[in-house]
């Protein structure tokens, strides 16, 4: 659609606002991987309750958008099951491995002018891409 | 108070991933997709996130956060093997289905078995990593 550039950057501004928030107030980085992972494998449990309400605002604001306004809701999500089986240990595993995912090193990286994160960036697109050509265009399963 | 910022800041990281259009993987999937009908949305919500982040990493600079503590320490430079076996293997599966962790839990609401799915299997993928990622620094010793 013609205008949703301008829905993507709006939302991306409350993300960039979203990750202010979380910086200048709590002191911290606002990465979806490493709140999510830290919580899941322990190493994280120290400040668990603000995590916790973190990610309960990452869902309920969507639940409340969607039901006031209902649009947007179609994920066009796959429905095969050992693609997302794949997928996502593939994103899981990496994205802690890398220490970030497209919010911690993408977003928080990208505008501290980390090299790491810029690095990161690339790598996970370059990847993304090729992986999805490859599947899509050259083997046709996707 | 810092309950209320972490959900404030979770709500509009919410909220922007949910109007950005970022939960509905055919967006994602065709920023990805250069030789199919290529969608430039993505970039613009980087573009619109990095602004106001860029300006809150200047605010930073000799000040401390506005609960207490401190702000994370300077970002390291140095670029490892972690760092890019990781990421590789991140855009790999963030190709595959369009999702990467924020979006998978901003719909969870919305996103069926199938988002429910995803959610578990990168959760499992999350629990083995620092298991991995140890054999992964031994690979990278011996090479």
């Amino acid at each position: 659609m013609e205008t949703d550039w301008i829905w993507g950057l709006a939302g991306g501004g409350l993300i960039g606002m979203g990750g202010a928030v979380y910086l200048l107030g709590n002191g911290r980085i606002m990465g979806a991987s490493g709140i999510l992972g830290g919580l899941v494998d322990g190493s994280g449990r120290k400040d668990a309750a603000e995590k916790l309400v973190f990610l309960a605002g990452v869902i309920l604001l969507p639940l409340v958008l969607s039901s006031l306004f209902m649009v947007k809701t179609n994920t066009h999500m796959t429905g095969n099951v050992p693609l997302i089986i794949a997928a996502g240990l593939l994103v899981g595993l990496g994205t802690r491995i890398a220490n970030g995912c497209t919010s911690g090193h993408g977003v928080c990286g990208i505008s501290r002018l980390s090299l790491r994160g810029i690095v990161a960036t690339v790598f996970y697109i370059l990847a993304g891409g090729m992986t999805l050509v490859l599947f899509r265009h050259v083997l046709g399963v996707i | 108070m810092r309950m209320f910022f972490s959900f404030l800041a979770g709500g509009l990281f919410g909220a922007g991933l949910f109007i950005s259009g970022m939960t509905d993987t055919i967006k994602v999937q065709g920023w990805l997709d250069v030789f199919g009908d290529w969608d430039p949305t993505l970039a613009f919500v980087m573009g619109g996130a990095i602004i106001p982040m860029f300006i809150a990493w200047r605010f930073t600079k000799g000040r401390a956060p506005l609960l207490g503590g401190a702000f994370p320490s300077p970002a390291r430079p140095e670029l490892d093997h972690r760092l890019i076996t990781g990421s590789v293997m991140f855009g790999m599966g963030w190709g595959l289905v369009g999702l990467c962790p924020g979006p998978v839990i901003a719909s969870i609401t919305y996103n069926g078995w199938e988002g429910v799915l995803f959610m578990l299997s990168m959760i499992a993928g999350m629990v083995v990593a620092p298991k991995i990622g140890e054999q992964l620094d031994q690979i990278a010793a011996k090479a």
